[in-house]
């Protein structure tokens, strides 16, 4: 039986298990109307870079084997879930955006994508992004820009645009994206959606097409905090494939979402809310902070003093890591070789010449610049020390304070093509979330208002390293007052 | 990092060859203009003392000074089966089944 047009999708992930539990609908059925769904919407949004139904279905008739047995359905039992395109997912194209992978297929499934699909998740495809994650708009992918759901003509944020829009657009119930200095946080702030950076070495980074290894993180997309918790459960723990990950036990984040935040101290940072804030957002995140208070939490102002440093701190450090790990794009192994190479060393430039895009070069040559000999001191070394700084900021606060309120981005989502001319407008869209990647800590964006114009804002909370529970608490109970 | 001193076109190519990259005229310039813009932004680091900070490559070493839990053990080194290849070899742009293949190394 395939779902009736007029019956609304489930956009939760308890919704979507129930509906498949209860027999009202079969995971297959689902996924084929979540599949009508992306044919329908996608070609004026673009999120999509490739769809793996086969795989899908499959998936979902297994869930339907087991439903009909009266089995105990896993927890993502028939979910459909999309995975950002920098991710590695056996047998479906993995392009990282960018032409130099054009064609590739890995022969393994990245750790957090295995992970999902253990747990009943279908997998739907794989979700556009800037290219190698390189970007705060989705206009750096070599296929072609995201359009923001909630208004086309405006950008869904970056690097995960396609996973933000995927979600925001009921292409998806979740999705999966990475962020390196807001990827997840800033996208799902302009979409309108939940989106979650976790601790570092909270999720496994095997399987990740790596940008700047000491920074990137996976994470979830959701229309529901409670979704991002229980995704969050899925993909964490500990991997013997990524000897970064943690060794911590990994809680049920959603045992205390719903515990009353009263008492638990908010900390204001006031670098977040200086000048470049647009006075919409401003407002909106005030009100959150109110609608806190009210609710019983204490407000304290502190200060991340070195604040104004984080983005010039991040583009050495992201750009002297993705210099190295971007240099087995070779031309020899996979992906992308030009045909006109007589010599080995032609052929390396030549490959590189042609399958990068323009935002990878620059930051290829700026990280090859800042780790040369005679620079490396001047600026990568000193950045590394101000990293330091940027994360004794938070330590410090975090001695005073529970979680922190910002807002995620400094305006609403902009329009396509507003800042392409100049790269640094650009990295200023990243300016409240880069620094907890520099410092390794967890945040979560949430929608928290509306601007005149009807575009999504979001607030973001940061917390302790590995203490995702409180943010998504605080989180939880800002959901609950919007509504 | 003395923000007076440009990068020029000259260092441009050097750092491409450096990093493999056969950039064309135009978008040398580019990329000429683009690398002083950012630079000159990262110069305001030059504003703080770090005499006495340490250097922080990654959160590990904050990570590991606050519990020992934290510290991360690596794997066993024990064999394992490496990744069929067939399966690698079937997107790789040219092998010979035994080995990838490339254009020759040695120029005369």
């Amino acid at each position: 039986m395939t779902m009736p047009s007029d019956v609304q999708k489930p956009m939760t992930i308890e919704d979507t298990r129930q509906a498949i539990a209860s027999g009202s609908i079969k995971a297959a059925d689902m996924a084929k109307s979540f599949y009508q769904t992306i044919a329908a919407e996608d070609p004026k949004i673009h999120a999509w870079l490739s769809l793996s139904k086969e795989r899908a279905l499959k998936n979902a008739e297994c869930i339907d084997v087991m439903a009909s047995r009266g089995d105990t359905l896993p927890i993502l039992a028939g979910v459909p879930v999309g995975i950002k395109d920098v991710l590695a997912m056996q047998g479906s194209p993995t392009t990282a955006g960018s032409k130099i992978l054009e064609g590739y297929q890995p022969p393994y499934d990245a750790t957090a994508v295995a992970r999902l699909e253990a747990a009943g998740a279908v997998l739907l495809g794989k979700l556009n992004c800037d290219e190698f994650a390189m970007g705060s708009s989705n206009e750096n992918s070599a296929y072609g820009p995201v359009h923001n759901p909630r208004s086309l003509d405006r950008v869904p944020g970056g690097s995960s645009g396609g996973s933000a829009a995927a979600v925001a657009a009921g292409m998806a119930v979740a999705t999966v994206g990475t962020d390196t200095g807001g990827s997840i946080r800033q996208p799902a702030s302009f979409c309108g959606v939940v989106g979650l950076l976790p601790t570092y070495g909270r999720i496994s980074r095997y399987g990740l097409i790596a940008f700047a290894s000491s920074l990137d993180r996976v994470g979830p997309f959701t229309n529901t905090v409670r979704d991002t918790a229980i995704l969050l459960g899925v993909m964490a723990g500990h991997d013997p494939m990524d000897a970064t990950s943690s060794p911590l036990p990994v809680p049920d984040y959603t045992v205390d979402i719903d515990k009353p935040v009263k008492n638990l101290r908010i900390g204001i940072p006031r670098e977040y809310f200086g000048e470049g804030l647009d006075p919409e957002v401003r407002a909106a995140v005030e009100k959150s902070l109110d609608r806190l208070r009210a609710a019983g939490c204490t407000l304290h102002n502190v200060s991340l003093p070195h604040t104004e440093y984080a983005i010039p701190t991040y583009y050495v450090l992201a750009t002297a890591e993705a210099s190295s790990n971007l240099a087995r794009f070779d031309g020899v192994r996979y992906g992308y070789r030009t045909p006109q190479a007589d010599s080995l060393s032609a052929m390396y430039r030549r490959t590189r010449d042609g399958g990068f895009g323009a935002e990878v070069k620059r930051r290829i040559l700026l990280g090859t610049y800042v780790l040369s000999a005679g620079y490396y001191d001047a600026y990568y070394r000193k950045a590394q020390q101000v990293r330091m700084l940027l994360t004794r900021d938070y330590l410090q606060a975090f001695r005073e304070v529970d979680v922190l309120l910002t807002p995620t981005a400094p305006t609403p989502a902009f329009r396509l093509g507003e800042k392409t001319e100049d790269p640094l407008a650009m990295y200023l869209a990243d300016i409240y979330t880069v620094t907890a990647n520099l410092a390794g800590i967890c945040g979560i964006s949430v929608p928290c208002g509306t601007s005149s114009k009807g575009l999504p804002i979001g607030a973001q909370i940061l917390g302790k390293h590995f203490d995702e529970a409180t943010i998504l608490r605080v989180a939880q109970a800002l959901e609950q007052q919007n509504r | 990092m003395n923000s007076s001193k440009k990068i020029t076109l000259e260092d441009v190519r050097q750092v491409a060859e450096l990093a493999s990259l056969e950039l064309t005229q135009e978008e040398e310039a580019h990329m000429q203009r683009d690398l002083n813009s950012i630079l000159d932004y990262v110069a305001q680091l030059n504003q703080l003392n770090t005499t006495d900070v340490p250097a922080m490559a990654q959160v590990s070493e904050i990570l590991s000074a606050q519990s020992d839990e934290n510290i991360k053990a690596l794997r066993e080194d024990t064999r394992r089966p490496s990744l069929d290849r067939a399966a690698v070899f079937s997107f790789a742009p040219e092998t010979d089944g035994v080995y990838f293949k490339v254009p020759k190394v040695i120029e005369r």
